[in-house]
């Protein structure tokens, strides 16, 4: 019984990071129509940013190691991820959708090129190791220590969702949606479209650079592996499945594909012989691919679709 | 220093190859296909089926470490390959163009056709590397401190080949005529009586082709492995934004540039960073000069 | 005047462009071999969409096109275009980046038997054609790119030709070379409909006329007839200025 709260607690913890990543690129692409394809690049750029800033010295590494507390590491992590997003945006939002697309899976690509290779930083594929971790000490119990971290991960989505819900409904929510639907007309109207959309951007991969950094700490270890396209296709689907342009329809389905996913996980672990476990592996990949052209197909709009909130 | 001039411009081949069908996708269909890549991985894999099944190894063409098994097989994939994307196109983008779907979406679709592709390889052929031979060819030398493979000169025959025999499809054939018409303004060219539904096929068949030629020589030169798709998108990408996007015979260009820029790359930093020099240009070139070398400043479309 | 035969017919069509609004509604005319015919009336009137719906760029579920007797409803537009039938869009009617003369051989690409006749047949009508037929279209003033956007159209030798708003944006004089072209296409045999905004003009040069307002047909008769109708004022708000 035990075992099953343990897992209970775990599974809703790493959830609600893909509930936060899921919200950021909501809105970047349900909200503005910016198909971000690095959303793992800004997730590992939170998450290494709090790692080197609340990490322990490592010999072998030139910076990092501040040993500083957990929520400097944290609000770092927001910070350098939206810095990011903001010099990525500079860049790339003037270009058309395909081209955003082709840059973003490029930055996701060079970021973890990056993490590999620049060992004096990020360790290369030996990572980064003994982060600390929230509610670490405060009981003898790990379960209670997981249980506290999961009630801090819940009242932190939930503070991303109310302040996202508020800005969507705000006037700078509405622009953000005139520009998805009539650039032109919008530009027409004397708003800086750019300028929203660099906005946009932003604030989603900052969002993403929080959850980044709450794995990093949760996880207590990351190195490059984490981060693989994977996790992006990963969100992507969450959000087309659960529905884009609405915030609940992120939460919505990054729970439901999370589910599925780790449940599959499960039953791969335990039904299937370890010969077949990459061929497992790729079956359920296959699936989630599936999943998302059907969805694309008969119900782009998602399960929640976008409110239609009338101006 | 040569050298690496021949291993890119065989590289740079191969990317070019596979750019063309990025190329013909993006301005007749109009969407960044993401999923090409697999395309060039299919194509080599079904060599592998084929070449397996014949039993004979892939040959020799005198001091050429392939022959005739292979190159057959390569003709043969090009009918897998051109299979492949006409039933996805039929499955999947057909009916998002019939929905009028937006362009990002047939983007995210593709996103995901590339990841089902992939991990079917992975079903079907495991997750570890393969090779067509174990035999190591030997160089030739030509001059003082430079070496060439035999496998490298076919490589670029083959490519000419192909490049020209593109040229005389588009220039001279009506199908190709129509295809250009459909890529400058498919709504007219509908009216002018064009099938366009039709020229879509013959595009897809025209990139798929060239794909499974550069898979297949691609995975002679180096290995098969599922994530081989993946690993060249992002080159491929490059070779069509730097070659200029608007142009078939740029992004032949563009692929030998980054081949060349790749190959050097590793000379001067190290094979690591292969990936992120495709990734620095493209965006050097998206920033200051989108319609690259060859392109013309984009429809507004 | 023998009547010629009925060269299309169209038979309550209802269309639009999304299921909830309909655009025309229950439109039914007929066009007789050798007529020039324009379609009038005022801004939303259904005229574009009518046209439009003949060629298949429009779906429509009710009513049904015929021509030559042949029903062509629900036919792809490139198959309905190959059954000689001609259309000119009012906009983004020329292949910008390409040359005159692409453009030209791409007209006949749906016909392209007698391309060399036809082409001269074109130089003739069309001189500033065969003068800049390297130039690419896009670089053409707004008439000659219009007197090309009706050559390319022409270049398939069709038996009835549809122009949507030709003399659209053109200055008077070249308004009046516009429809002097139509006349004189329509002397070589081809069947004319078309749709404008500038009443007078076109239907000095029309057979008859048929006006449509919000969706519906409103009033149809010989042109000289038309042109005298007390009620054109009251359906035509929107009639063109200074004709």
């Amino acid at each position: 019984m035990i075992e099953v709260i343990s897992y209970l607690i775990f599974f809703l913890i790493i959830c609600s990071f893909y509930v936060l990543s899921c919200l950021g690129l909501n809105i970047q692409y349900g909200y503005t129509g910016m198909f971000n394809v690095g959303v793992a690049g800004f997730f590992a750029i939170g998450a290494y940013t709090s790692a080197l800033l609340t990490g322990p010295r490592y010999p072998d590494t030139v910076v990092g190691g501040f040993d500083l507390p957990i929520v400097v590491g944290w609000v770092a992590a927001i910070m350098v991820s939206g810095l990011a997003g903001m010099l990525v945006g500079l860049i790339t939002l003037r270009l058309r959708e395909d081209f955003l697309a082709i840059s973003t899976f490029g930055i996701a690509i060079s970021l973890q090129l990056v993490a590999n290779n620049v060992d004096s930083l990020t360790r290369g594929p030996n990572g980064l190791y003994a982060l600390p971790k929230p509610f670490a000490k405060v009981s003898d119990n790990p379960l209670i220590d997981n249980l506290l971290y999961l009630l801090l991960c819940l009242v932190l989505v939930a503070m991303v969702y109310l302040a996202l819900e508020r800005i969507v409904k705000s006037p700078w929510g509405r622009v953000l949606r005139s520009i998805r639907e009539d650039e032109v007309a919008a530009s027409a109207m004397g708003k800086n479209v750019f300028s929203f959309r660099l906005q946009a951007f932003v604030v989603g991969c900052a969002i993403m650079g929080l959850s980044g950094a709450m794995y990093a700490n949760f996880m207590r270890f990351i190195s490059p592996q984490d981060f693989m396209p994977i996790f992006t296709i990963q969100v992507l689907v969450m959000l087309v499945v659960g529905g884009k342009g609405n915030n609940l329809g992120a939460i919505l389905g990054a729970i439901m594909i999370w589910t599925l996913w780790s449940a599959s996980d499960s039953l791969i672990s335990v039904m299937v012989t370890p010969d077949f476990q990459t061929q497992a592996a790729a079956l359920r990949l296959i699936t989630i691919g599936v999943v998302l052209v059907l969805m694309l197909i008969f119900r782009p709009a998602g399960l929640l679709p976008e409110k239609n909130t009338q101006s | 220093m040569i050298q690496f001039l021949i291993d890119g411009l065989v590289n740079g081949s191969i990317i070019a190859l596979g750019a063309v069908g990025l190329s013909i996708t993006y301005n007749v269909l109009r969407f960044a296909n993401f999923a090409q890549g697999e395309v060039l991985a299919v194509g080599a894999y079904v060599s592998l089926a084929l070449v397996s099944l014949m039993g004979v190894g892939i040959g020799r063409l005198g001091p050429i470490s392939l022959g005739w098994p292979l190159l057959g097989s390569m003709v043969f994939s090009m009918l897998v390959t051109c299979l492949l994307v006409l039933g996805v196109d039929w499955v999947l983008f057909r009916v998002l163009r019939q929905k009028q779907a937006s362009r990002i979406t047939f983007i995210i679709a593709a996103f995901g056709v590339s990841m089902m592709v992939r991990n079917v390889i992975t079903l079907i052929a495991g997750g570890d590397q393969l090779f067509y031979s174990f035999y190591i060819p030997k160089a030739i030398k030509i001059m003082e401190g430079v070496k060439i493979l035999p496998d490298d000169l076919l490589i670029l025959f083959i490519t000419l080949i192909s490049v020209i025999s593109l040229h005389v499809f588009l220039n001279r054939s009506t199908m190709g005529k129509k295809m250009r018409a459909v890529a400058e303004n498919p709504a007219l060219a509908m009216v002018s009586g064009i099938n366009v539904e039709r020229v879509f096929k013959w595009s897809w068949i025209l990139g798929a082709s060239l794909a499974a030629v550069a898979g297949t020589l691609h995975a002679h030169i180096t290995q098969l492995d599922p994530e081989m798709g993946f690993e060249l998108i992002l080159p491929m990408f490059a070779a069509l934004v730097v070659g200029g996007v608007t142009s078939v015979y740029g992004a032949v260009l563009g692929g030998l540039l980054i081949g060349l820029s790749e190959s050097f790359a590793v000379a001067g930093g190290g094979a690591a960073y292969r990936g992120a020099i495709s990734f620095m240009i493209l965006i050097l070139v998206l920033v200051f000069r989108p319609q690259g070398i060859l392109g013309e400043k984009e429809r507004d479309d | 005047m023998s009547k010629a035969r009925i060269i299309l017919e169209v038979d309550q069509l209802t269309a639009g462009y999304v299921s909830s609004m309909m655009i025309i509604e229950d439109v039914s005319i007929s066009v007789r071999e050798g007529e020039i015919v324009t379609i009038l009336g005022p801004n939303g009137a259904g005229k574009s969409t009518l046209i439009r719906s003949i060629c298949g760029l429009v779906k429509y579920t009710e009513g049904k096109v015929r021509f030559r007797s042949k029903e062509i409803s629900g036919l792809s537009t490139h198959e309905i275009i190959n059954q000689a039938i001609a259309y000119v869009p009012q906009t983004n009617n020329v292949f910008s980046r390409l040359s005159v003369l692409h453009n030209l051989d791409l007209g006949a690409i749906a016909n392209p038997d007698f391309r060399k006749e036809r082409l001269n047949r074109m130089f003739q009508l069309f001189p500033d054609l065969q003068k800049y037929q390297e130039t690419k279209a896009g670089k053409l003033s707004g008439g000659q790119r219009q007197m090309l956007a009706l050559a390319r159209a022409l270049m398939s030798n069709p038996e009835l030709l549809m122009l949507d708003e030709p003399s659209a944006g053109l200055s008077p004089l070249l308004r009046r070379q516009v429809f002097e072209h139509v006349q004189r296409i329509h002397e070589d045999g081809v069947t004319v409909v078309m749709v404008e905004q500038n009443a007078r003009a076109a239907l000095k040069v029309s057979d008859r006329g048929i006006v449509l307002s919000e969706g519906k047909l409103r009033l149809e008769g010989p042109a000289d007839e038309l042109l005298e109708h007390p009620s054109m004022r009251e359906i035509y708000f929107g009639a063109a200025p200074g004709n």
